[in-house]
């Protein structure tokens, strides 16, 4: 496994997203009020582009005829059968244990972290083979 | 005479109303006077052609003329009386209330006839149970009648026909639901019912035996509305009897109803399990018609696909007639367990016999 | 962007894919309308669908990844759709079932429409993809007009079946469109169901109208039950000895129940219809196909063995995608993988290529 750059965090204002190729994979990466989250742009029920999905509330009731609206922006509906997924876990909606997407770990570092050798820093591990860092910039790093 | 059977109970007898007369007893002088000088029959449809096979099974006729099933007596002849000998035995009064569009006459005669099941039935044999019979076209006065009748203790569910207007787990019917929830009684949906609108979203069909085989189509409208509105949501206690409905139906729609519901649930979010899980804890199918295959096994694996053991409950539909036998091969290779669940344990449970 | 898995080894090269919906908008109907029609069309338009509106949980029913980049709604773009479906499997042959409104009050206009349609398909689809055909539109209500159409075009082989909604006015095995049976046989061309339509004011189900697109949509096999029902019972295979049935999008697994419980009340209630002269389920079983979408995702493993061994009739099991509705099945994912090597043939091209005499 390896934290990959994979976007400045100005190329994801918040409530946005990216889909990217890492390390072989299909990844969307969302940005949820500041924090960034990466999932597999691969739904588990028939391999939908997941990542393409609306993103909308979680929709609770306690009865018949209410409709209590939360986490706007946060769940992703699967473009094709509507299944929906926690974006800050991957986890389904429906059935939280049974039926995830992969969902990986996901940080910001300051380019001058990652920008060899910097003094008195170590640097990596961070793969940063197609993407260009920059000392000035923050960057999103992607673990796969 | 042999003696009841505690390991059977019967959950689907009929008591057939043999004619308007039979309820002048109990009617209110108002409604007495229109009997009998206005022509009113009171409900004359019925589902169940007195001449046809399905109907009435051999013997089951009275003697001196009339409908089968009208009396208690023809009940402990026919039902109590033969194998397999049932401890009890559950009445389903079928009159078709909710033809009566005057919503009075329909209280009135509902309210007659379950006068007339307790006085000329539950009070003469102890082994009987019945259902409340409802104007179930009229929510309000539905569960007035299930007020009335709720307290006495033969009166163990309320009857509802499957087919009707509008599906029963819409807004309008819930207080039907909460009303028979309050007083701790399932509510049965009974194969037949006379509401006017065709029995298929297509139209009307020309043959009976389109209506009588695609009547399920009916049932599983209502029970995907139910679990769809949320009445097992708002009543947990509640439990729904699919009578003279068939099973066999049931996992294909399970199957389809849980698919669609990972991905629309947003639409009904206060459905919070899958909808399968609903049905095993909330709704029993009677086993009369079987409609089993040439292939006993095949129904026996509709059996396991149901998903759960508790859901069936044993039934004669006395004097209906459906080609099944009490010695269908079905029942030989299910566990003893099973066996006993559905021929009386289920309904002991639900009806707390 | 489609991430397909790798099908199962043994699966044939190719496939048929035996329900896609290409949306022609109004425009493009109109293009084929004569004038007159065209008139009408812009001033009054279509009419029905009384108290018939369910909001479909994604706008037009639809992947929300289908909508064509260039613009129009999906299903509309026929380059779009080579790149989403017909380029991203094996398809040989998509089957197009088209779903404009033929559902009008005003019948000539229902005649009028269809006409234009089939116009509109055979310029716009079928002369520039070599790999579609399609279902002939027909005023299914008025037979007269149907068979009109029917006669219109029924030579031409591009066209594999003729297409009625499976909301219909009427059972479909009543009199009233035997003369579409009688034109499509003639012809050799299927009939072929697809849900939707009207039902001239029915409601969508034998109890009124659910509260919810969910119960609308897991509702959906009663139309289909009531005309399987209806074209047995009414003696329709006996009239039409030739006559084939395809029911598309109707779902798999209710068939079976339905033809155990069909068969014993035939046998009691036989003198009612003496036309009838087999059991109703050697009706189904000899005259109709089946399409495979949507899937049945039952719970268990051996289910979905299980049930199509009870339906036996793997030789009348269409594969279908539905694209690009959302209930859309994915050719390499939607059948289960303990699907034998041999009957998924069956199922993705041989009986397609059979039954739409494709080869």
């Amino acid at each position: 496994m390896a934290k990959h750059v994979v976007s400045t965090v100005a190329e994801i204002p918040p409530g946005s997203r990216k889909l990217l190729e890492v390390a072989g994979r299909s990844i969307g990466v969302f940005n949820l009020g500041g924090e960034f989250f990466a999932i597999r742009n691969r739904c588990p029920h028939q391999g939908a582009a997941l990542c393409t999905g609306q993103l909308g509330s979680a929709v609770t009731s306690p009865g018949p005829g209410r409709y209590d609206v939360h986490r706007e922006g946060e769940i992703l509906r699967c473009p094709w059968h509507g299944w929906e997924y926690d974006v800050r876990t991957g986890q389904s909606w429906f059935d939280p244990k049974g039926v995830r997407v992969k969902a990986y770990e996901t940080v910001v570092a300051p380019g001058s972290s990652l920008v060899p050798p910097a003094p008195g820093l170590e640097p990596g591990p961070y793969v940063a083979e197609t993407y260009p860092v920059s000392v000035e910039e923050n960057y999103v790093l992607v673990e796969v | 005479m042999d003696a009841p059977n505690p390991t059977v109970i019967d959950c689907d007898v009929h008591a057939v109303l043999p004619s308007i007369g039979a309820l002048l007893p109990f009617l209110p002088a108002y409604w007495r006077e229109q009997v009998e000088q206005t022509g009113f029959k009171g409900p004359v449809d019925t589902w169940y052609p007195p001449g046809l096979p399905t109907s009435a099974r051999p013997g089951s006729a009275p003697a001196g003329g009339g409908p089968a099933a009208s009396t208690v007596e023809l009940i402990q002849r026919d039902v109590l009386g033969e194998a397999p000998h049932p401890a009890f035995a559950i009445l389903n009064c079928d009159c078709a209330v909710e033809t009566l569009h005057n919503p009075d006459a329909a209280s009135a005669v509902a309210g007659a006839l379950n006068e007339w099941i307790s006085a000329a039935w539950l009070s003469r044999d102890k082994r009987l149970r019945a259902s409340i019979v409802v104007p179930s076209q009229f929510p309000e006065l539905a569960v007035r009648e299930i007020e009335r009748r709720a307290r006495e203790p033969g009166f163990v569910q309320v009857l509802l026909p499957v087919r009707s207007e509008a599906p029963y787990g819409s807004l309008n019917f819930r207080p039907v639901f909460a009303a028979a929830a309050r007083h701790g009684l399932p509510v049965a949906l009974h194969f037949g019912g006379v509401p006017g609108n065709p029995p298929t979203p297509v139209g009307w069909p020309s043959f009976y035996l389109e209506e009588y085989a695609g009547m399920t189509g009916v049932f599983q409208t209502h029970l995907i509305s139910i679990i769809a509105g949320g009445v097992f949501d708002e009543h947990p206690q509640l439990r729904l009897v699919l009578a003279e409905g068939g099973f066999a139906w049931l996992p294909a729609m399970l199957w389809r109803f849980d698919k669609n519901w990972k991905g629309l649930r947003r639409e009904i979010p206060w459905v919070r399990r899958p909808p399968s899980e609903y049905v095993w804890e909330h709704v029993r199918l009677t086993t009369a018609p079987l409609d089993a295959p040439e292939d006993p096994a095949q129904l026996r694996s509709a059996i396991a696909q149901l998903g759960s053991e508790d859901m069936l409950l044993y039934a004669s539909d006395y004097p209906h007639a459906h080609g099944d036998s009490a010695s269908d091969p079905v029942w030989e290779g299910l566990s003893g367990a099973l066996k006993a669940k559905i021929m009386s344990g289920n309904a002991r449970a639900l009806y707390r016999l | 962007m489609k991430t397909p898995k790798k099908p199962p080894a043994g699966d044939p090269a190719t496939l048929v894919d035996c329900d896609i919906h290409n949306h022609l908008t109004q425009e493009a109907v109109a293009r084929y309308l004569p004038k007159k029609w065209q008139d009408y069309d812009r001033q009054f338009g279509r009419r029905s669908s009384p108290g018939d509106f369910y909001p479909k949980a994604t706008p037009m029913a639809s992947r929300t990844d289908a909508w064509p980049p260039g613009g129009g709604p999906p299903g509309s773009d026929l380059a779009f759709l080579r790149t989403q479906l017909l380029d991203a499997w094996p398809i040989e042959i998509g089957v197009l079932n088209t779903l404009i409104t033929i559902k009008n009050q005003y019948r000539d206009y229902d005649a009028a429409l269809a006409t234009a349609a089939n116009a509109c398909q055979i310029a716009e689809w079928l002369a520039p993809e070599p790999r579609l055909r399609a279902s002939l539109l027909v005023p299914f209500e008025d037979a007269a007009l149907a068979v009109d159409e029917i006669r219109r075009h029924g030579g031409d082989r591009r066209f594999v079946q003729v297409l009625i909604p499976s909301r219909t006015s009427e059972p479909l095995g009543q009199r009233k469109y035997w003369p579409l049976y009688a034109a499509a046989s003639e012809h050799g061309l299927p009939i072929g169901i697809h849900f939707g339509g009207w039902s001239g004011g029915h409601p969508i189900s034998g109890a009124g109208w659910p509260a919810y697109y969910l119960e609308y949509h897991t509702g959906m096999i009663q139309t289909f039950q009531a005309h399987l029902i209806s074209l047995v019972c009414e003696g329709v295979f006996e009239e039409f000895p030739d006559l084939k049935v395809v029911f598309i999008e109707g779902g798999l697994a209710w068939i079976a129940p339905l033809l155990w419980r069909l068969d014993r009340s035939w046998r009691q209630l036989k003198a009612e219809n003496p036309r009838l002269r087999k059991a109703p389920s050697e009706y189904v079983r000899s005259h109709f196909w089946l399409t495979t979408q949507p899937v049945e995702e039952p719970p268990g493993p051996g289910q979905f063995l299980e049930m199509l061994s009870q339906l036996g009739m793997d030789d009348r099991l269409l594969f279908s995608t539905d694209y690009p509705h959302w209930d859309f099945d994915n050719p390499d994912s939607a059948l289960p993988s303990a699907v034998p090597a041999a009957l998924r043939q069956k199922m993705r091209r041989d009986n397609a290529r059979a039954l739409y005499r494709l080869n």
